[in-house]
């Protein structure tokens, strides 16, 4: 559970969405420790909203939705709004980390953060596409 | 553009494969690499140098 003032705060948030999110999680069997604290973090950012849901796959057994979603490893959360931007989250959403995972989940709902009108233009130019991989640690 | 965020002590064989020594760490097409959270207008030139 999230303290009463930060789940209030995300509640607002995630009723903005214009468009529905889902967050389509990969797990797998064995090896994992994180996946299940991972799927939980998720159920529980999902618990408040109706827009957001989630929707589980096996990283082994489900290779369709694997090359689907371009998956790369466990825990993973795709997040899918209204197209799929191409936004993964692997790992366990907690600490500091919710946040990024909360601004993912707006972006692809139709708002949160965007770039300026500037570096929106200077990345138009780029003629293939770039994957970021950003690593960071929960805080 | 597509982007994924790797919560590094979850996965250790990947933030020793990418040479993660502190975070937070961007690397670009597994070409350039980011440090830190810098100005954005210097991120975006960074993402262009690796996507050109």
């Amino acid at each position: 559970m999230y303290p009463h003032d930060a789940a209030t705060d995300l509640q607002r948030r995630l009723a903005a969405l214009s468009s529905p999110v889902k967050l389509v999680f990969f797990t797998q069997t064995f090896g994992c420790d994180t996946c299940l604290p991972a799927r939980q973090a998720a159920d529980r950012i999902a618990a408040l909203s109706e827009r957001v849901t989630v929707e589980e796959h096996n990283l082994v057994l489900d290779r369709d939705e694997v090359g689907e979603y371009g998956v790369e490893w466990a825990p993973a959360l795709a997040v899918v709004g209204a197209k799929d931007a191409g936004m993964r989250y692997y790992g366990v959403p907690e600490g500091y980390e919710i946040e990024s995972l909360v601004e993912a989940i707006e972006i692809a709902g139709g708002g949160g953060p965007t770039l300026s009108d500037d570096s929106l233009d200077a990345l138009d130019t780029l003629e293939r596409n770039v994957h970021l991989r950003v690593f960071v640690t929960p805080t | 553009m597509t982007a994924s965020v790797i919560e590094a002590t979850s996965f250790p064989d990947l933030a020793q494969r990418y040479r993660v020594t502190g975070v937070p760490k961007t690397v670009v097409d597994d070409r350039v690499e980011i440090m830190g959270a810098p100005a954005e207008d210097e991120f975006v030139a960074q993402v262009l140098q690796a996507g050109t």
